[in-house]
């Protein structure tokens, strides 16, 4: 077929170039929706998940680091160095990120990875570093983030915000069957969390006994800022499991 | 050098090409003016003010939207409407009515993306942070866009359909493609919704728009653009034909698949990674292609470098998109992605393209279109000069603080000491990036004054101008 033929006819050049566009995702992305190996399978000696849906105030923690920007500063993506082992741990999982809707691997590490920030350091901590970061680490280019300490947290639409996730498929329990499935999949104690209908209470019920702040009369957007970052890379507990175990997946 | 006016008759709709050209210098001197103040943010943290506003991380896809969205999307809208008219010999399709919806359509994006951006309401997204009812009005006006490029191709007055229009056609759909499937979402309120997909799945999609962002809305397209303004201003033809075909075929074909090489070493099957390195290597070619053809369209009139500012532009530009598409594939390598991910160096390559390939061409063909939609010389050829140098050397302070802080952080990062131990806490590398952070700083300040100083002498063009027609004589 010579050229000069897509050349005159606009509509074999537009079928050609879908075409040619086409393919590359349809190769790399599509099948990983599939492959049952593209997510590690986690499960404590029981048969429990390991991983879990982040709890109402972890993901209105999750929505204020996304507001704010932060994965364009910190990756959360422990690459399989001996350095990063050293700095950061494990390796992160891709089942680690399951429930991430967005993914916040990131892509630029100005500061440190947060993978596994969780219990790395104090409540106070974290509380005094995200409101003047220079106080702790004089050498920090991160920004202040003072009014985390002031604003209250908006916790109305946390139950809103957790029926979008259930549509894309995060395991958010709307109804005393989904529930009862939530407890044979991760626990009473995790499945409590997820129940939407009570989304409110618990998140003011984990504010107030975390006392992330160390403000037990409000919840503040701080609260949840640390009680997500405590949470990140915590879940897995990787000395139940043989060295070799997560390698057959990759 | 004199011009030929292009405004003679109205034969084609001009009024567009000028709004959006004039759109595209306002949103050159935004987004570089935001992307100045960030960049000393990084050197200078005081500069957040403990705004919420202004802060780093709410900036910077203000940041990236004004420049890629803003100044690159409109210069992009007013080349393809320009060289859509003038090498299909037809008026646009749609009439001005449907042209002008893309025009007010898009600048309104821009503004409340910015909008939304220094509010808080992201998607979390690169490149792609804007919330649902904002990506719908994208996708209509995107829709609008292609209404109006293929149907003023299909009034085309000759057979063969231009180069330059292949390039464009790809474009317009693969962005359109990457828009669709990077932002579904479901939404919980007008200002936030959540990403259908999740973990590996979504960071896969997200690179793969993130890519072929790169791929198609600033290289397959500024090379359409390209395929017009060098043999234009050079009064050559494209050197090969054949050439052109084949790197046209393969760009568009190879670009797709190598999105994944952004996430080397993560939590991806190793195939889809190994894959991704392949293609990126093979992407080599095809974009070599694309810069020996337009640098060898020159070929017989090399002393054009001495004489025309504008030929200067548009070859350091080629020169510039060759050099970051060697870097590329050559970052694309897993060992060298290992040292380069997550640092500086993968910014300053983003830079090497954006500002030495996409501004670089935009600027020359702005040179070149300005005069002749405005009848009038321009104002003055020595400010071009200036330009052009304040650009040069402002790329160059850019991509060298990047490749010396990001190389020295990558091999920071993975220096052990005599026990085994790491040899720097994280925040040692930090400290160490400082002057560089203020080099780079300047850098940006080099390339925004040789903005301002080009919409200075564009504002004395346009306003001597005249968007009058001419007497018929002159029209012939």
């Amino acid at each position: 077929m010579k050229h000069d033929m897509i050349e005159r006819n606009l509509g074999l050049m537009l079928v050609l170039v879908m075409l040619a566009i086409s393919v590359g995702g349809l190769v790399e992305i599509v099948p990983l929706f599939f492959i049952k190996d593209t997510i590690e399978t986690v499960k404590t000696a029981d048969g429990k998940e390991m991983i879990r849906p982040y709890s109402p105030l972890e993901l209105r923690g999750r929505d204020i680091y996304i507001r704010e920007g932060c994965y364009l500063c910190h990756s959360q993506m422990i690459r399989p160095f001996r350095d990063e082992a050293l700095r950061y741990g494990h390796y992160s999982l891709a089942a680690e990120s399951k429930y991430d809707h967005p993914f916040q691997w990131g892509s630029k590490r100005t500061g440190p990875d947060l993978a596994r920030v969780g219990g790395k350091y104090s409540n106070d901590w974290h509380v005094q570093h995200l409101n003047a970061p220079r106080s702790m680490v004089p050498e920090s280019v991160m920004p202040n983030y003072p009014w985390l300490l002031t604003t209250p947290l908006d916790t109305s639409d946390v139950g809103q915000r957790m029926a979008a996730l259930r549509v894309t498929g995060v395991p958010y329990s709307a109804s005393k069957a989904e529930y009862d499935q939530n407890v044979k999949t991760f626990g009473e104690d995790v499945a409590k969390t997820l129940h939407i209908p009570d989304a409110e209470k618990n998140l003011i019920a984990q504010a107030q006994t975390g006392n992330y702040d160390n403000n037990p009369n409000d919840v503040t957007e701080m609260d949840a800022v640390v009680a997500y970052l405590q949470v990140l890379g915590t879940m897995v507990d990787f000395k139940k499991f043989d060295d070799d175990y997560f390698v057959q997946f990759r | 050098m004199a011009t030929s006016s292009v405004v003679a008759n109205e034969q084609y709709n001009y009024d567009i090409v000028r709004k959006f050209t004039i759109m595209t210098l306002v949103w050159g001197v935004v987004g570089m003016l935001v992307g100045v103040f960030i960049a000393s943010e990084l050197a200078f943290p005081f500069l957040n003010f403990d705004i919420p506003y202004i802060t780093f991380g709410r900036l910077r896809p203000v940041h990236t939207g004004a420049v890629i969205f803003g100044f690159g999307g409109s210069a992009l809208f007013a080349t393809t409407y320009y060289i859509v008219q003038r090498t299909c010999q037809a008026r646009l399709f749609g009439g001005s009515g449907l042209a002008n919806f893309t025009f007010w359509g898009w600048q309104g994006i821009i503004v409340l993306a910015a909008l939304g951006d220094v509010l808080g309401f992201s998607q979390g997204r690169e490149y792609a942070e804007m919330e649902w009812p904002i990506d719908l009005l994208i996708e209509v006006v995107w829709v609008a866009y292609i209404v109006v490029f293929v149907g003023t191709v299909m009034r085309r007055k000759q057979p063969h359909i231009y180069v330059a229009n292949w390039f464009f056609l790809a474009f317009m759909l693969a962005t359109a493609l990457l828009h669709t499937f990077n932002n579904m979402a479901i939404p919980v309120s007008l200002t936030k919704s959540y990403p259908l997909f999740a973990g590996a799945q979504d960071a896969m999609t997200q690179w793969w728009y993130g890519h072929n962002a790169v791929g198609f809305f600033l290289t397959a397209a500024f090379l359409g653009m390209m395929y017009y303004f060098v043999p234009k201003q050079a009064g050559r033809p494209v050197y090969s034909y054949r050439l052109s075909i084949v790197h046209f075929w393969a760009l568009i074909f190879l670009y797709m698949w190598a999105g994944t090489h952004h996430l080397h070493w993560t939590a991806i099957p190793d195939w889809t990674s190994t894959l991704a390195a392949t293609f990126s290597i093979m992407l080599l070619l095809p974009s070599w292609g694309g810069m020996i053809n337009g640098i060898m369209t020159l070929s017989g009139s090399w002393d054009k470098l001495r004489t025309d500012p504008v030929m200067r532009f548009l070859i350091v530009a080629l020169s510039f998109y060759g050099m970051s598409t060697f870097e590329g594939p050559m970052m694309s390598l897993k060992d060298v992605n290992a040292l380069s991910h997550y640092t500086d160096w993968t910014i300053g390559h983003v830079h090497s393209g954006a500002l030495g390939w996409v501004a670089m061409i935009t600027f020359g063909a702005l040179y070149h279109l300005i005069p002749r939609l405005w009848n009038n010389e321009v104002h003055s050829q020595k400010l071009i000069n200036v330009h052009f140098w304040l650009a040069t050397i402002g790329i160059l302070l850019y991509i060298t603080a990047m490749w010396i802080s990001g190389i020295m952080q990558g091999l920071m990062w993975r220096a052990f000491d005599d026990f085994g131990n790491l040899q720097y806490s994280f925040v040692e590398t930090v400290a160490a990036m400082h002057p560089f952070y203020v080099m780079r700083a300047l850098g940006g300040v080099f390339f925004l004054s040789g903005m301002v100083i080009m919409c200075f002498n564009m504002y004395k063009t346009i306003s001597q101008g005249s968007t009058e027609p001419q007497g018929k004589l002159a029209a012939a």
